[in-house]
């Protein structure tokens, strides 16, 4: 649980007002699930507008800049006009899973945001399986999304639920090994301790070589799973119309579309954690002043999500066969070489 | 060796490719520099078109007010949906006393016109020409409707019929 000072506070207060400690425990959980809820919320807009900011700067243009200061204000409308959308769907759709699909995606994004460290204090769910949590339940995504493109009854849907099958499965299984890399290096599983083992150097130092493969490879990985563009061919606009959103209306789609940026924001979260030492300032010269954790963390998931758009608006799309043959030919068997190679390693104590 | 020489190979285009888009969002997100977007109703009394934009169909007329009209009615012909029309008159050469047709208004549509150039490429004097105005709303549609050539304007002398 969040162990800031003024949190602490709050609860002493909600002791003294409500009758027991586990009413008290159930009120906290509903407030930070809320907070939560409200934050990512107001993030996936944020990180939409910066997306199309970002690309209007990459392709000579100035993006959306008339609703509000610096156009901020430009995907808060456009979240109002899905809000007050009709839901539609096609009249042949299997409705229950129609409706359930979106909200597979959105909770299981919802869930891995409880154990994203963004300070030494700030952090809901500091679970001892912390990484190995993030890779179960980001996988329950995938289902969300298979659903919703066997559920709508449109060829086009089936195709990009169909490929997206094909192309998280694949690549979860790099971004795990890339993950064990990292656990080999650090010794444990919790999000909190990976974060401590790096405090006099970060791991993408730490592991010389071997991490900056492991980097690399967890870097395509997690783009290839949040379903971006060098590997967007889930809902390859050309050809497959909207992919497995085809049929998607409303809020229905908001979720899916709000998904795949929370999606983008927690895979950078994990390679700040894993690889550049989480709420960690570099050299330590912020130690001593609060708040400075969560800053530092900030900064650097922006970074990554910034890596993220720079992909996006350079590389062109990968044709099916050319994505499985990128997983499976080469960075699967660069990653067990690698895991290998980290092993060794850890085991002579070559780590800096 | 080819398998490492493909992954190195990769990497580097992979890399190249980046240094170009992250060199012009660098220039374009600091200094804007080489942004194309025109911010179209802010900068409307500044805002110059390229010179082969094609807003409208204009008459040249040079500084004694003077056309290379000779109303032979070419464009009128080549116009496929009838948006330029040629009304004509009599001028009397005042040295022979003879009757000869000149133009009295060329009629141009401007709410018809798509915008072809048929009509450019068929006038065998080069009279009307490619306008670079782009702003053309009016609460009126009469208004589009109008007179190419200048009031009192004349045929330029040595103009070939």
């Amino acid at each position: 649980m969040i162990t800031l000072s003024i949190f602490s506070n709050i609860h002493q207060w909600l002791l003294g007002v409500l009758p027991d400690e586990s009413t008290v425990h159930v009120v906290e959980l509903i407030t930070i699930a809320l907070v939560y809820l409200a934050l990512f919320a107001l993030t996936g807009l944020f990180l939409v507008y910066a997306e199309r900011r970002i690309a209007g700067f990459f392709q000579l243009r100035l993006g959306p800049n008339r609703v509000g200061p610096f156009g901020l204000f430009q995907t808060l409308a456009d979240a109002l006009k899905l809000v007050s959308k009709e839901l539609t769907g096609t009249v042949k759709a299997d409705k229950f899973l129609y409706h359930l699909a979106p909200y597979f995606v959105i909770i299981s994004a919802l869930v891995t945001l409880s154990i994203i460290p963004f300070s030494q204090e700030i952090q809901v769910f500091d679970i001892d399986i912390g990484i190995f949590f993030f890779a179960a339940v980001s996988s329950l995504g995938v289902i969300g999304i298979f659903l919703a493109g066997w559920s709508s009854n449109n060829k086009y849907s089936l195709i990009g639920g169909m490929r997206t099958g094909l192309q998280m499965v694949s690549y979860e299984l790099s971004i795990g090994m890339a993950i064990v890399t990292i656990v080999l290096l650090s010794g444990t599983l919790q999000m909190s301790q990976i974060i401590e083992a790096q405090r006099h150097t970060w791991n993408i130092f730490q592991g010389h070589i071997s991490s900056l493969i492991a980097f690399m490879v967890i870097m395509i990985a997690s783009t290839a799973e949040t379903n971006r563009t060098p590997f967007d061919l889930v809902e390859a606009e050309s050809e497959l119309g909207a992919g497995f959103h085809t049929e998607y209306s409303g809020m229905n789609f908001a979720y899916f579309f709000l998904a795949e940026f929370i999606n983008m924001f927690i895979s950078a979260t994990i390679i700040v954690v894993l690889f550049f030492g989480g709420w960690l300032s570099p050299f330590g010269i912020t130690d001593g002043i609060p708040f400075m954790g969560a800053f530092w963390f900030i900064l650097k998931v922006a970074f990554i999500i910034f890596l993220f758009m720079w992909f996006r608006w350079t590389f062109p799309r990968l044709r099916i066969d050319q994505v499985l043959k990128l997983e499976w030919k080469y960075l699967l068997p660069i990653n067990i070489v690698n895991v290998v190679f980290m092993a060794f390693l850890v085991w002579m104590g070559l780590t800096l | 060796m080819s398998y490492i020489g493909e992954i190195t190979g990769g990497i580097k285009s992979l890399l190249m490719g980046m240094s170009v888009t992250g060199k012009y969002f660098l220039i374009n997100f600091f200094t804007r520099r080489d942004v194309i977007t025109e911010q179209y109703p802010d900068n409307i009394n500044t805002l110059k078109m390229f010179d082969r934009f094609r807003g409208e169909v204009v008459m040249w007329h040079n500084e004694n007010n003077e056309h290379r009209c000779t109303g032979c009615s070419a464009c009128e012909r080549a116009c496929p949906n009838g948006t330029i029309e040629i009304l004509w008159k009599k001028v009397v050469n005042p040295e022979t006393g003879k009757g000869r047709r000149a133009i009295d208004k060329h009629i141009y549509h401007l709410g018809m016109c798509t915008m072809c150039g048929l009509c450019i490429e068929a006038c065998p004097t080069n009279a009307i020409e490619w306008g670079q105005e782009y702003h053309h709303p009016t609460y009126d549609r009469t208004k589009l409707t109008k007179v190419l050539n200048k009031p009192g304007s004349k045929l330029m002398q040595g103009t070939k019929e």
